[in-house]
C-alpha cells in the first residue's frame, strides 16, 4: 500500500499545481469556472491526503515495518492506543497530518465563502494550495512518510516512550489544527490587500477562523502543558522550551488580533496593525513548525535532522518579504477612517492589551532565537533559560490579567471618568479584599505572586459586575427571571460575555501559575524502604517497592518491559493524606548488542509520576529506581550469557523478584505545589468561554433583515 | 496487491478529475459569461458595514444599561451611530437592483 501513499502525494501535488493556476489564472481573467475549479482542488486535495493518511494510519494499526516510518516509531509492543498516536510521533508523519488538517481546514473555510468574496477567495485557494505544495514538497522530496524496507524487518524501534501519554493522542491534533488554522486568515489577508478590499467583509469572513486558531492553540498549549506536568518526570508545566515558546508566539499574536479586529470592525481603524497581526500569526505558525521540524533548536520536543531547515527558512523569508511588501504597497487603502474619540475609552485600553502581548511575544521570540542569534554574531552558542524569561515576562502577564479586568468596565467610543470611577468600585475593592485576606494570611514574601493575587480579584469582581448589571439590565426589559435573563443575555452578546468568561479563565489559570510557582515545595532524596522525609507540611514515607513485568500488566499501559516503583505514604501530621505509587518504566531498546536480556530494559527509562491533586495543592511524585546494584548487573549479564531470546523474560522475572526482596535505596523528587489544579480549570474556562464567543448564534435568534423594506425597523431594533 | 493499489489509485484519479472538473465542464455546456457573485463586493461590505453598525448601536446601549455611559453621552453617542448607520443604509439603498441577499444578523 505505500505505493498508493506515494502515487496520493505526487497527485496531490500536482492538484496544488493546478490548483494555484486556476485560482490565479480565474481571478485575473475573471473566467469564475477557473476560480471554482481551483477551490474544487482543495476539496479534491482534501480527499486525497485523507487517502494518505488512512493508508499510514492502516500500516501503524496492522504493524507493517515495511514502512520505514512505522518500523522507527512504533512496535508491536507498543499498545494500540498509542499506535494509532505514532503517526504523528515522527518527522514524516506530522508533515502529513499538518497538511492532511490544512486541507481539511482550507476546505471548510472556502466552502464558506463559495458565494462572496470570490477574487479574495481565488487569492486565498492559491495561497493556501501553496502552504499544501510546500508541505507535500517536503514530503516527496526530504522526509516521506512512504518510503519502505525489503525485507521487513520483524520488529520495530517502538513509540519513544515519552510521548505514550493520553494526551498525546491529542495534543499535536490540536496544535496543528492551530497551526494550519492560523494560515487561512493569512491567506485571507494576502487576497484581500492583493485586490485591494481590505473592508469589514474579509474580517467578518477569517473572524471565525481566527478564533478557531486561537482556541485549538490554546487547548494544544495546555494539553502539552499538562503532558509535561504529568509526564517528563522533572514536575513543571512550562520550561520556556524553544518548542512551547514557538506555539505561544501565535497565540499571542492571535489574542491581540482577536481584541483590535473589533476595533476595525466597529470603526474602521487599525487597518494596517490588523492585517499585519494576521501576516504575523500566520508566519508565526510556520515558524512554530519550523522549530520543531527541522532540529536546529535543541528542545525535548525536536523531530531529529535538520534537513528540513533550508526549505523552511525560504518559505519564512518569502512570508516576510511578501507580507512587509503588501502591507506597504496598499497602505493607501488601509488608512484607517477614523480617529480614537478619547484615551478613555474600550478602544484605548485594547491597543493598551495589543501592545503588552505583542511586547510579550517579542521578549519570548528573542529569548528563543537567542541561541540562533547568539551563534550567527559570535561564533559561540548561548541561551537564555527561565529566570531571564521571568524577569520580562511576569510584570507583563501582571499588566495584561489587570488590563483583563479594566476592559469590560470600560465604554466603547468614550468613558467619563465619573463613570469610571463608579465602574471601578466594585473591582477596586474585590482587589482589597483578596490582599487584606492574603496579608492577614501571611502570604506576605512574594510580591509578584501578591500582585497576579490582587489583579485577579480585580477581574473576578469587574466581570462579576458586569454579569449582574447586564442581567440586571436585562431583566428591566424583558421582567424574565434572574437566570433566565443571563441566558438571555449571554446568548444575545455572544462575543461580550464568552469574552469575560475567557478573561476570568485567564485570570483563574494565572493564580494557578503564581501560586505554584511561588509556593512550591520540592524535595530530591535518596531514600531507603521505611525511610521519610518531610516536603512542606506533609510526610512521605517508603513503604514498600513494587515490580511490574508484563508489558500489559503495566499500570501506565505503556508496553514497558519492566517497572520498578514505590508505594508511598504521604500524611500530615497524623492524618493519612494519600497512598502514591510512582514508578519507573523500562523498555525494550531493541538493540541486540546489548545482550538477549539487556536490550528487554536497555531503552529510555521513563517516569511515570503519581499524585494526589487537589483544589489546594498537588502533591506529585517520582522515582528513579537504582537497577545498577552489583546483584542486579550480574542477573542482567547472567543472562546475557546463557538465554536466548525467547527465554530472556525468565531473567526479567528474577530482576523483579530480587529488586522486590533486597530493594535499593531510590532517588525521590516529590514536588508539593499549592493551587495547580487551578491552571486547569483556568483552561477550561477559558475553552468553556471561546465555544460561547465562537458557537453560531441559533436559527430562533437569528432574525432575516430585508433590506429595503425592514432597514429601517432593522436599524431601530439594533 | 499491486493490481488492488492500481484500482484505488485510478479511482482516486477519476473521482479527483470529477470535483475538479465540474465548473470547466459546465461552462463548456452553456456560453461563457462571466458569473456575478451571489453577493457584489460592494454589497457584501456595506452589509458586513450595517451588521458591525447594528453591533454597536446594541453594545453602546449595554454599555448604557450596565452604567459604563451616562444617560447624555448614550444619546448623543446613540444618535451618532444611528446617523451613521443611516448612512450605510442609504448607500446600500443606492445600489443598482442586483440580486440581494437576506443577511443574518446576530439577535
Amino acid at each position: 500500500m505505500a505505493d498508493l501513499g506515494r502515487i496520493c502525494l505526487l497527485l496531490a501535488l500536482v492538484v496544488c499545481a493546478y490548483g494555484i493556476f486556476a485560482a490565479v489564472y480565474g481571478v485575473r481573467t475573471g473566467r469564475v469556472e477557473f476560480s471554482e475549479s481551483a477551490r474544487r482542488a482543495v476539496y479534491a486535495l482534501a480527499i486525497i491526503l485523507t487517502t494518505a493518511f488512512a493508508v499510514l494510519e492502516i500500516a501503524f494499526l496492522r504493524n507493517d515495518f515495511a514502512f520505514n516510518t512505522v518500523a522507527d516509531t512504533s512496535s508491536r509492543t507498543t499498545p494500540t492506543f498509542y499506535r494509532a498516536a505514532a503517526v504523528w510521533s515522527s518527522q514524516e508523519g506530522s508533515l502529513l497530518l499538518w497538511a492532511w488538517l490544512l486541507s481539511l481546514w482550507s476546505s471548510l473555510a472556502l466552502f464558506l465563502v463559495r458565494r462572496r468574496m470570490r477574487d479574495i477567495a481565488a487569492y486565498a485557494t492559491a495561497v493556501l494550495l501553496g502552504f499544501a505544495a510546500f508541505f507535500i514538497s517536503l514530503m516527496i522530496f526530504y522526509a516521506t512518510p512512504f518510503a519502505t524496507t525489503s525485507p521487513a524487518p520483524a520488529e520495530g524501534v517502538g513509540l519513544d516512550p515519552l510521548l505514550r501519554f493520553p494526551t498525546m493522542m491529542i495534543h499535536p491534533p490540536m496544535l496543528y489544527s492551530g497551526y494550519t488554522l492560523c494560515t487561512i486568515p493569512l491567506a485571507f489577508a494576502v487576497g484581500a490587500l492583493a485586490t485591494r478590499r481590505v473592508d469589514a467583509d474579509w474580517i467578518k469572513a477569517i473572524r471565525r477562523f481566527a478564533f478557531a486558531a486561537w482556541l485549538f492553540l490554546g487547548v494544544g498549549i495546555l494539553l502539552g502543558a499538562r503532558w509535561s506536568y504529568s509526564e517528563l518526570g522533572w514536575g513543571g508545566y512550562w520550561g520556556w522550551d524553544a518548542v512551547e515558546n514557538a506555539s505561544l508566539m501565535p497565540w499571542l499574536t492571535g489574542t491581540a488580533f482577536l481584541h483590535s479586529l473589533m476595533i476595525q470592525e466597529k470603526r474602521g481603524m487599525l487597518k494596517v496593525w490588523n492585517v499585519s497581526l494576521v501576516l504575523a500569526t500566520g508566519t508565526l505558525a510556520v515558524m512554530g513548525t519550523f522549530l520543531v521540524r527541522s532540529g536546529i533548536l535543541n528542545s525535548i520536543h525536536a523531530f531529529g535532522g535538520a534537513t528540513l531547515g533550508v526549505p523552511f527558512v525560504v518559505l519564512i523569508g518569502i512570508l516576510i518579504a511578501g507580507s512587509i511588501y503588501l502591507v506597504v504597497s496598499r497602505r493607501d487603502v488601509l488608512r484607517s477612517e477614523h480617529r480614537l474619540d478619547s484615551l478613555l475609552s474600550r478602544e484605548s485600553l485594547f491597543l493598551a492589551n495589543n501592545v503588552v502581548l505583542v511586547a510579550l511575544c517579542f521578549v519570548i521570540f528573542w529569548g528563543t532565537y537567542f541561541p540562533l542569534i547568539s551563534e550567527a554574531l559570535t561564533g559561540t552558542e548561548a541561551s537564555v533559560g527561565p529566570p531571564w524569561f521571568d524577569r520580562y515576562t511576569v510584570p507583563l502577564a501582571l499588566i495584561l490579567v489587570l488590563l483583563s479586568g479594566i476592559g469590560p468596565v470600560i465604554a466603547w467610543r468614550r468613558a467619563t471618568l465619573a463613570n469610571a470611577r463608579r465602574n471601578f468600585l466594585a473591582p477596586l475593592l474585590g482587589a482589597l479584599a483578596t490582599l487584606v485576606v492574603l496579608v492577614a494570611a501571611g502570604v506576605t514574601e512574594r510580591p509578584f505572586a501578591l500582585a497576579m493575587f490582587c489583579c485577579a480579584g480585580f477581574v473576578f469582581a469587574s466581570v462579576a459586575q458586569e454579569f449582574v448589571r447586564g442581567t440586571r439590565a436585562r431583566r428591566a426589559i424583558a421582567g424574565e427571571p434572574p437566570p433566565l435573563a443571563l441566558l438571555a443575555l449571554v446568548r444575545r452578546n455572544r462575543r461580550r460575555y464568552g469574552g469575560y468568561v475567557v478573561h476570568v479563565g485567564i485570570a483563574v489559570l494565572f493564580v494557578g501559575v503564581a501560586a505554584s510557582s511561588s509556593f512550591q515545595h520540592a524535595v530530591e532524596q535518596r531514600i531507603a524502604v521505611g525511610g521519610s522525609t518531610r516536603v512542606g507540611s506533609y510526610t512521605i514515607r517508603y513503604v514498600r517497592p513494587t515490580a511490574t513485568i508484563t508489558p500489559k500488566e503495566d499500570r501506565a499501559h505503556t508496553g514497558s518491559t519492566l517497572a520498578l516503583g514505590a508505594v508511598l505514604d504521604v500524611s500530615k501530621g497524623k492524618r493519612h493524606v494519600a497512598t502514591l505509587r510512582p514508578s519507573e518504566g523500562f523498555y525494550d531498546s531493541g538493540e541486540p548488542a546489548q545482550g538477549s536480556v539487556g536490550h528487554l530494559i536497555g531503552g529510555q527509562a521513563v517516569s511515570h509520576i503519581s499524585m494526589s491533586a487537589g483544589l489546594t495543592r498537588d502533591v506529585w511524585t517520582a522515582i528513579a529506581p537504582d537497577i545498577s546494584t552489583p546483584a542486579l548487573q550480574r542477573i542482567v549479564t547472567i543472562g546475557n550469557r546463557t538465554l536466548s531470546a525467547e527465554e530472556a523474560p525468565i531473567a526479567i522475572g528474577v530482576l523483579a523478584r530480587e529488586y522486590l526482596k533486597h530493594p535499593p535505596a531510590a532517588e525521590f523528587h516529590f514536588i508539593v505545589s499549592p493551587l495547580v489544579m487551578w491552571i486547569w480549570i483556568g483552561g477550561l474556562i477559558v475553552f468553556g468561554g471561546g465555544l460561547i464567543a465562537i458557537w453560531p448564534a441559533p436559527s430562533t435568534v437569528r432574525r432575516r433583515v430585508a433590506l429595503r423594506s425592514r432597514s429601517a425597523h432593522g436599524l431601530a431594533r439594533a | 496487491m499491486e493490481v488492488l493499489v492500481a484500482l484505488l489509485a485510478f479511482a482516486l484519479l477519476a473521482v479527483v478529475i470529477a470535483v475538479i472538473a465540474a465548473p470547466l465542464r459546465a461552462s463548456l455546456a452553456r456560453p461563457p459569461e462571466r458569473k456575478r457573485e451571489r453577493v457584489s463586493p460592494e454589497r457584501a461590505e456595506l452589509e458586513a458595514e450595517r451588521e458591525a453598525k447594528y453591533r454597536e448601536i446594541r453594545d453602546a446601549e449595554l454599555d448604557f444599561r450596565t452604567g459604563k455611559l451616562s444617560r447624555e453621552d448614550y444619546a448623543s453617542l446613540d444618535a451618532a451611530l444611528r446617523s451613521e448607520g443611516l448612512e450605510i443604509l442609504n448607500r446600500l439603498e443606492a445600489l443598482d437592483d442586483r440580486p440581494k441577499t437576506d443577511p443574518e444578523v446576530e439577535d
